[in-house]
C-alpha cells in the first residue's frame, strides 16, 4: 500500500500553493511533513484525500486513485479540530464511524477500547462542548483511527496537548504504524518529526526544499554542531575558517561547522588555552536544517 | 449501509431529538386544535353576554318596529325599552349596566331620528347594525306615508337576479372556484411556511457543521454531493413527519367536530370536496418547490463560516419566497392577469403561481408541462452548481459572507490546466 505523489501542483488563481511535489510513502511508514505556516501542507493533504482537485500531477495509492470508495481505509485528523459540539461523544463517534463503513457494534467496542486507552472512559456520554480542548483532541484522534485505516493523515496531531497526552498519542500512532498503517503527518514541532519519522520532506511556499530519509538528510546536510564547554573566553573560535555560526551560552559556546574536519582545527586551537570540560560533536538537528533551508528560501 | 442513508438518518434523528422541534410542533398543533375549536371558543366568550342597549322611545311607536328588525338580523344585540329619565340611564351606561343608550324621536317631517350615547364609540359593528335597521324603519315609515304598499317595497328591495355562467365548458363553476381558492390558499401557506422553515433549517445545519469544522471530516468520508442531498432529504423527512402529524391531528379534530363545522370556515376553504387532480398537482408542486428552495438554501449555507451569517445570506432567498407568496395572494383574486401568467413560468415562482393557475383556471396541459420542465431543469442546474459551490464552500473559511464567495467557491474546485 504505497502512496505516490508525482509532480502534484495546485494553483489557487495565480497563486501557486503546491509546486510539483513528488514523494512516495511505503506501507508501515511514518512520513513527516514539515513547513511553516502557509507552506502548502494542508492543501497537499486535501488533495490526497480528494477534497481538492489538483491542478496537475498524479496521486495514487497502491496504483489506484483515491476516491470515496476507499474512504473506509483512510483516516484523517484535520488541522482545525471539528466535532459536533452538542453531540455526545458516543453518538459522535458512532456517526463518524458509520460513515467510514463500520457496524455500530464494532464501533462501540472500539470506542470503549480507545477511551480506556486514553484514560477517559467517563466521557462516553458527555457532550463534546463539555470537554477540555485537549480531551476534544483525543476524541478527534479516535474518530480518525477508529476504523483502523491503512492510510492515516494527521494534520498537526499534537498541537494543544500537554506532554503526557502527547506521549499517549505518540504511542498510539507508533502502534498503528507497527500494525501496518502508513502515516503522513505534519507538524512544525521538529522534535516530533525527528522522533517518529523515517522519511520526511520540508515544504516552503509549496516547494519541496528537502526530501528523503532522516539519516540521509542529516548526512547530506554536512554541517555539524560542536559544543564546547570551557572557562576561558571562546570568541576567538569564530575566526576559524569553517565555523559558520557562533553562539555564546552560559557554559561556553555552540558552534555550527561546515564539516567534521573543522572540528579538528577547533580542537587544536583550544589546546593550551585553558581547561575544556566538554567537547562534543553532534549531528545537526532537524531544527537547524529547517532554519537553514527555509531561511535560505526566504532570502 | 449506504452513506446517503447514514447522513439522512443522522440529520433526521438529531433534529428530531431537539427541544426546539418539540416546542414548535407543539405550538402548531395547539394552533390547529385552536382553529378547529374556533367557533366554540368564540361562543364561550360572547354567547351569554348580549349587548344590551337601553332605548328611550319618545315617539312611542318606533321601538317595536326597530326591535323586530334588529332581533331578526342580529343575535348579539338586545334592545331594552326603558321608561326612566335620560340622565338616569346615562349613569347606568357609565356603570356598565347597559352598553349604550339610544333615544328615538320623530321629527317634524314625521321621520325617525336617533341619538346614541355610549362610553366610547369604538364598537362600530353595533352602531352599524342599529343605523341600518333604523334606516329600514325610516324607509318603511316614509313609503307608507307616501301611499306605497308593503308588497311594492319588498319588490323594490329584493336582490336582483344575477347568475354567472362560464361559456367555456371545462371552466370551473363558481362553487368549484371558491373551493379551489380554498385549497390553493392552504397550499400556498403551507409551501411558504415549509420553505422558510425548512430552508432555514438546512442552511443553519450546513453552517453549523461548517463552523464546528466537522464538515472537513464529513466530506473526507462522503462526497459533498451525497452529503448535500442527504441533508436536504433528511430535513424533508423531518418536515414530512411534522406535516403528517399536523394532518392527522387536524383531520381527527375536524372529524370530531364535523357537525359543528359544516358550513363554517372549512367550507370557505373548500376542504370538503376538491377534485383529486388538484391534490396531486399540489403534492408535485410542493415537492418540487421544496427541492428548489432547499437546494438553494444548502448552497447558501455552505458559503458562510459562522451560523450568525446564515440569515444575512439567505435573505435573498427569503425575499424570493415572499415575492412569490405575495404574487400568489394577488393572483387568488385575479388568476388570469398577465403578471400571474408570466410569472408562473419563472421557476422560483412556479410552485406557487402555476399551482394557483392549475387550481383556479382551466390550463392546457402543455403549459403545466413547460413550467414543470423549466422547474425541474432549474433544480438540476441549481443542484449541479450547488454541488460545486458546496464542495468548495465547505472548505472555505473567511470573514466575508457575500455572494461573491460563490465564485470563489467554484474556482476552488476548478481544475486549471
Amino acid at each position: 500500500m504505497t502512496l505516490m505523489l508525482r509532480n502534484v501542483t495546485k494553483k489557487f488563481g495565480p497563486n501557486l500553493a503546491v509546486d510539483r511535489l513528488s514523494l512516495e510513502i511505503p506501507e508501515s511508514e511514518m512520513f513527516g511533513f514539515l513547513g511553516g505556516n502557509g507552506a502548502g501542507k494542508t492543501t497537499t493533504f486535501r488533495m490526497i484525500l480528494g477534497l481538492l482537485d489538483r491542478t496537475d500531477g498524479e496521486i495514487s495509492w497502491n496504483g489506484e486513485k483515491i476516491n470515496y470508495d476507499k474512504s473506509h481505509l483512510i483516516g484523517y485528523l484535520p488541522e482545525e479540530r471539528g466535532l459536533y459540539p452538542k453531540l455526545k461523544v458516543r453518538d459522535q463517534l458512532v456517526y463518524l464511524g458509520k460513515l467510514r463503513g463500520m457496524e455500530k457494534q464494532d464501533i462501540l467496542t472500539e470506542i470503549e477500547y480507545w477511551l480506556d486507552r486514553f484514560k477517559v472512559p467517563e466521557y462516553m456520554n458527555k457532550r463534546v462542548e463539555e470537554l477540555s480542548k485537549g480531551n476534544q483532541q483525543k476524541i478527534q484522534f479516535i474518530s480518525a483511527v477508529i476504523h483502523k485505516p491503512k492510510l492515516l493523515i494527521l494534520d498537526e496531531p499534537f498541537s494543544g496537548l500537554d506532554p503526557i497526552n502527547v506521549e499517549m498519542l505518540k504511542e498510539a500512532v507508533v502502534d498503528l504504524k507497527n500494525q501496518g498503517t502508513s502515516i503522513v503527518f505534519s507538524s512544525h514541532r521538529m522534535e516530533h518529526v525527528e522522533e517518529l519519522c523515517e522519511h520526511l520532506c520540508i515544504l516552503h511556499k509549496g516547494k519541496q526544499v528537502v526530501q528523503g530519509s532522516l539519516r540521509d538528510i542529516k548526512r547530506s546536510f554536512g554541517k555539524k554542531n560542536l559544543i564546547v564547554h570551557a572557562d576561558m573566553p571562546l570568541e576567538f573560535l569564530q575566526d576559524i575558517t569553517g565555523v559558520v555560526r557562533f553562539k555564546k551560552i552560559s557554559e561556553g559556546c555552540e558552534l555550527q561547522i561546515e564539516n567534521e574536519d573543522v572540528s579538528q582545527k577547533v580542537f587544536s586551537s583550544l589546546q593550551n588555552k585553558g581547561f575544556v570540560r566538554k567537547f562534543d560533536l553532534e549531528e545537526p538537528s532537524l531544527n537547524d536544517i529547517f532554519i537553514e533551508k527555509v531561511g535560505a528560501a526566504y532570502e | 449501509m449506504n452513506k446517503f442513508w447514514i447522513i439522512l438518518a443522522h440529520t433526521y434523528m438529531t433534529r428530531l431529538k431537539t427541544k426546539s422541534f418539540y416546542i414548535s410542533t407543539a405550538i402548531i398543533l395547539l394552533f390547529i386544535v385552536g382553529m378547529a375549536n374556533f367557533q366554540t371558543i368564540v361562543d364561550t366568550f360572547s354567547g351569554e353576554d348580549k349587548n344590551q342597549i337601553a332605548v328611550i322611545d319618545e315617539s312611542g311607536e318606533l321601538f317595536e318596529a326597530l326591535q323586530a328588525n334588529v332581533s331578526s338580523t342580529n343575535d348579539d344585540i338586545e334592545l331594552v325599552a326603558v321608561e326612566e329619565s335620560e340622565e338616569n340611564v346615562k349613569e347606568d351606561v357609565q356603570d356598565d349596566v347597559y352598553q349604550a343608550l339610544m333615544v328615538l324621536e320623530i321629527n317634524e317631517e314625521q321621520l325617525p331620528e336617533a341619538t346614541y350615547y355610549s362610553n366610547n364609540i369604538t364598537e362600530s359593528s353595533t352602531l352599524t347594525v342599529l343605523e341600518q335597521q333604523l334606516q329600514q324603519v325610516k324607509v318603511a315609515l316614509a313609503t307608507t306615508a307616501a301611499g306605497i304598499d308593503q308588497e311594492t317595497i319588498t319588490d323594490i328591495y329584493s336582490p336582483v337576479t344575477f347568475q354567472k355562467i362560464a361559456l367555456d365548458e371545462s371552466a370551473k363553476t363558481d362553487e368549484e372556484l371558491s373551493q379551489a381558492r380554498g385549497i390553493v390558499y392552504v397550499m400556498l401557506f403551507v409551501l411558504y411556511i415549509a420553505v422558510l422553515m425548512y430552508g432555514t433549517m438546512i442552511a443553519t445545519d450546513v453552517a453549523t457543521e461548517k463552523s464546528s469544522r466537522v464538515m472537513e471530516i464529513l466530506v473526507s468520508s462522503a462526497s459533498p454531493v451525497t452529503h448535500m442531498f442527504a441533508k436536504i432529504s433528511g430535513i424533508a423527512l423531518l418536515g414530512l413527519t411534522q406535516i403528517i402529524l399536523f394532518v392527522v391531528v387536524g383531520y381527527s379534530v375536524i372529524q370530531a367536530k364535523q357537525e359543528e363545522l359544516t358550513g363554517g370556515i372549512f367550507e370557505y376553504f373548500g376542504l370538503q370536496d376538491t377534485s383529486l387532480s388538484v391534490y396531486i398537482y399540489g403534492v408535485i408542486f410542493f415537492l418540487l418547490g421544496y427541492l428548489l428552495y432547499a437546494t438553494l438554501a444548502a448552497m447558501l449555507g455552505s458559503l458562510v463560516s459562522r451560523v450568525e451569517d446564515v440569515n444575512q445570506l439567505i435573505t435573498p432567498m427569503t425575499l424570493l419566497v415572499v415575492a412569490a407568496f405575495l404574487l400568489a395572494m394577488f393572483g387568488l383574486n385575479m388568476p388570469e392577469s398577465t403578471i400571474v401568467t408570466v410569472t408562473s413560468f419563472i421557476p422560483f415562482f412556479t410552485p406557487m403561481l402555476m399551482f394557483l393557475r392549475v387550481g383556479m383556471l382551466d390550463i392546457a396541459f402543455w403549459e403545466v408541462a413547460i413550467s414543470l420542465g423549466l422547474l425541474i431543469g432549474t433544480i438540476i442546474i441549481l443542484a449541479l452548481i450547488g454541488a460545486r459551490v458546496y464542495k468548495g464552500g465547505v472548505l472555505m473559511y473567511g470573514r466575508s459572507s457575500s455572494l461573491k464567495d460563490m465564485k470563489k467557491a467554484i474556482e476552488l474546485t476548478k481544475k486549471e490546466k
